[in-house]
């Protein structure tokens, strides 16, 4: 694996594989009364954050904790672009306290880029996060529940299955993430929204779009509904959020369109009512609670791929060519 | 006042001539000239071109002497081979009364490096909304001949249009940086595939073809001259190239930037590639450099913007937009169009000397290289290769795109009215 985690785009399939694996080996420790590896004890992980958030932060510290690393918060909010300190200070005074890795979230799309190549820093960097880019961690556990799902077993990926992302798609890191990673995992995506919210250029993406998420569920194994911002409506992205939902909500006559297998996601935080009817939200086939769990997991394999190396975490790392090809093509 | 005897010089890369240089004029050209006590420059493999001349330069003086001066600023001109620069307005305080402009006007003088011919601004503060005393100031000492609110655009149709019509009284133009605003909120590169995958905010295209397509329309409608700053799409090409063939009077530029990178390099978030307008497609690029060989765009202007370190040392939102551009311009003309055959060296002395001279109204530069002309004049090494060093420029900032990249050619020399302001590549 590669020193830091900033884009889905450069994971090859053997890396994806590797952090989904060890993802479920991290998973067994989680169900364990002591939930703690001693793996990363006196590293020094420190979560930068630009930007509120409860939730991712709350995760990575969590795993991070499982892991035996000393965790720092770093709350930087308000503090760069435009006035205070700069991510250049910020990062070189975490430098000078030791940092082994850092987690960022930033409201900047390419911070995390920015601060892996330049020579402010030397620790691993793992994005949590950056503006309107990209979002790796959440898709890697977005394609972990999805392959619990949908392919079960280690060593497999998702090769065939149709992956449904539907929302603010131009404004969404998760989308991004999604789109590369579900690609290398074999996955045929479909993103769904209104034209406003499609990226310019999209054609050049692996990924097919549709403007008719009725056309689309059908043939849906996962559908992931992405959040839309009621403020978008004042930039004219679209009339209203009746329409909005109308149009592109999840509800309960639409999810009955899925297949009986097909999963029903969401990264969060949600707008009930909006994007996705809360009797879905609720249903069986939701797995938006169980994405939080295993968000842990993924985040405690990352961090362990980087920074635990090559000791390996429980059992033996299994090397990647030991995966059969019968279970690659699945 | 030193004369100078430059040998074996070939002037717009013709025959090896020598030029004798006395009393501020280019006094002989000839072959096999005695040196009668002047100083001879052996020009052997050199290219003799007249003095380049840039329509849009910002010196930042005064307001932002961290970032640039007008002596460091024309320092950097004359390394680069120029002998007058148009200084844009967006100063702190703008450009946009007689005494800031005369300022700027006697800072030049002082500084001895180069021409500094004052741009003023089209509206008062740049905020497009009260024309500027545009006449006080071509009255002044400075003369001001371009007005500009670059930096931002004039938007507001009624305001440009009198604008245009206001500065055919004393012979003015309109040079406009063609932004439409709200097309470019929060814009960041050029929206397309680039800006897509890396979730940067798109500068679409469209945003300065329709400025572009509406300005020449309103200059054939006042019947008044509109010069376009910084084209940078294949679109607004086809504008210029449509309005021209109507015979308007319309003139373009286009900066170095522009004729060689692409959006590609944003990739890397260095915010070192951060220019506005933005760098746009290999399409673009190549739509551009056949319009300046083609003539539809007039000039090459260097939009030389330097910022601190702390302004581009940053993540991609919080940078400052532009680059510094003097010290490069020639080198990347002479590799996107010379070495690539779409110009001659006469071409590049027309686009860089003699149009931008005859855009901006200035009567003593973009002269022909023959007796008696005013002695303003540059050295080639068109042979030379090299990595680009900033550590070597003479401008105050560093924020280049070309750090380390092998860019062709070499100023040796530059002199201005007869009196060396770089010899052996270095500032006299």
């Amino acid at each position: 694996m590669k020193r830091h985690l900033v884009s889905t785009a450069d994971l090859t399939l053997d890396d994806a594989l590797l952090i989904l694996d060890t993802a479920e080996e991290m998973a067994q420790v989680s169900t364990r009364a002591v939930k703690k590896l001693p793996t990363l004890r006196g590293r020094t992980v420190v979560n930068l954050f630009f930007e509120d958030s409860t939730r991712t932060r709350t995760s990575f510290e969590v795993a991070e904790k499982r892991l035996s690393a000393d965790v720092i918060n770093f709350s930087a909010k308000g503090s760069s672009v435009s006035k205070g300190e700069t991510l250049k200070d910020t990062a070189l005074t975490l430098q000078a306290m030791g940092a082994d890795a850092v987690v960022i979230r930033h409201g900047a799309s390419g911070a995390p880029q920015r601060l892996a190549e330049s020579d402010w820093l030397h620790g691993s960097v793992v994005n949590a996060g950056d503006g309107t880019h990209e979002h790796p961690t959440q898709a890697l556990l977005d394609a972990f529940t999805m392959r619990r799902h949908l392919n079960p077993g280690l060593g497999r990926d998702l090769n065939g299955r149709r992956i449904t992302i539907v929302g603010d798609v131009l404004h969404s890191r998760v989308a991004r993430s999604n789109v590369h990673l579900l690609h290398t995992l074999g996955a045929e995506v479909t993103l769904v929204a209104p034209p406003t919210l499609v990226p310019y250029g999209v054609e050049s993406w692996p990924c097919a779009v549709s403007y008719d998420l009725d056309a689309v569920l059908p043939k849906s194994d996962a559908v992931m509904m992405l959040r839309v911002q009621r403020e978008r409506m004042n930039a004219a992205f679209f009339p209203t959020q009746r329409e909005y939902s109308l149009r592109y909500g999840l509800d309960a006559k639409r999810a009955a369109a899925l297949p009986e297998h097909a999963i029903v996601m969401h990264p969060g935080p949600m707008v009930r009512g909006m994007e996705i009817a809360s009797e879905i939200a609720d249903s069986a086939r939701s797995t938006i609670v169980e994405q939080v769990t295993n968000g842990v997991s993924i985040r405690m394999a990352v961090l362990y791929l980087l920074l635990g190396g090559s000791e390996p975490a429980l059992s033996p790392a299994r090397p990647a060519e030991s995966r059969t090809t019968e279970e690659h093509s699945k | 006042m030193t004369s100078y005897l430059i040998k074996n010089a070939r002037i717009l890369g013709g025959e090896p001539q020598d030029l004798r240089l006395k009393d501020g004029v280019i006094a002989e050209i000839g072959t096999y000239l005695a040196d009668d006590g002047a100083t001879v420059i052996d020009a052997e493999g050199l290219i003799a071109l007249p003095g380049l001349v840039d329509l849009h330069t910002h010196l930042r003086e005064p307001g932002r002497e961290d970032a640039e001066t007008v002596l460091t600023g024309t320092r950097a001109a004359a390394k680069g081979g120029f002998t007058a620069v148009h200084a844009m307005a967006n100063t702190f305080p703008v450009a946009d009364t007689a005494g800031v402009v005369e300022q700027v006007w006697r800072l030049g003088k002082e500084s001895g490096y180069c021409d500094v011919q004052p741009v003023g601004a089209v509206t008062i503060g740049l905020e497009g909304k009260q024309l500027a005393e545009l006449g006080t100031m071509a009255d002044s000492a400075a003369a001001v001949r371009v007005f500009s609110d670059d930096g931002k655009c004039v938007d507001d149709a009624v305001i440009m249009r009198r604008a245009l019509e206001y500065v055919k009284a004393f012979g003015g133009v309109i040079a406009q940086h063609a932004q439409e605003p709200r097309l470019t909120e929060g814009a960041q590169m050029n929206e397309g595939t680039v800006s897509g995958e890396l979730g940067l905010r798109g500068w679409p295209a469209v945003a300065e073809e329709s400025i572009i397509a509406r300005d020449v329309l309103l200059a054939a409608h006042v019947g008044s001259r509109l010069h376009v700053c910084h084209v940078s799409t294949a679109g607004s090409v086809e504008i210029i190239r449509w309005a021209k063939s109507k015979g308007w009077d319309v003139t373009a530029e286009v900066t170095p930037h522009h004729l060689l990178l692409t959006d590609e390099l944003v990739r890397s978030y260095d915010p070192v590639y951060k220019v506005n307008p933005p760098l746009r497609t290999e399409a673009d690029v190549l739509a551009l450099r056949e319009a300046l060989a083609d003539g539809t765009i007039d000039a090459v202007a260097t939009d030389h913007a330097p910022h601190p370190s702390e302004d581009k040392d940053c993540e991609w939102a919080a940078a400052a937009m532009g680059m510094v551009g003097l010290e490069t311009a020639l080198s990347v003309v002479q590799q996107t169009m010379v070495e690539t055959g779409l110009m001659g060296w006469a071409d590049v002395a027309d686009r860089m000397s003699r149009r931008p001279a005859a855009i901006g109204g200035l009567t003593g530069q973009g002269r022909p290289v023959s007796v008696d002309e005013p002695a303003n004049l540059v050295l080639v090494d068109p042979a030379y290769r090299g990595a680009v060093n900033p550590d070597s420029f003479a401008t105050r900032s560093r924020n280049t795109p070309y750090r380390g990249r092998d860019l062709p050619g070499r100023v040796v020399a530059t002199f201005l009215r007869g009196r060396a302001t770089v010899l052996d590549g270095e500032l006299v």
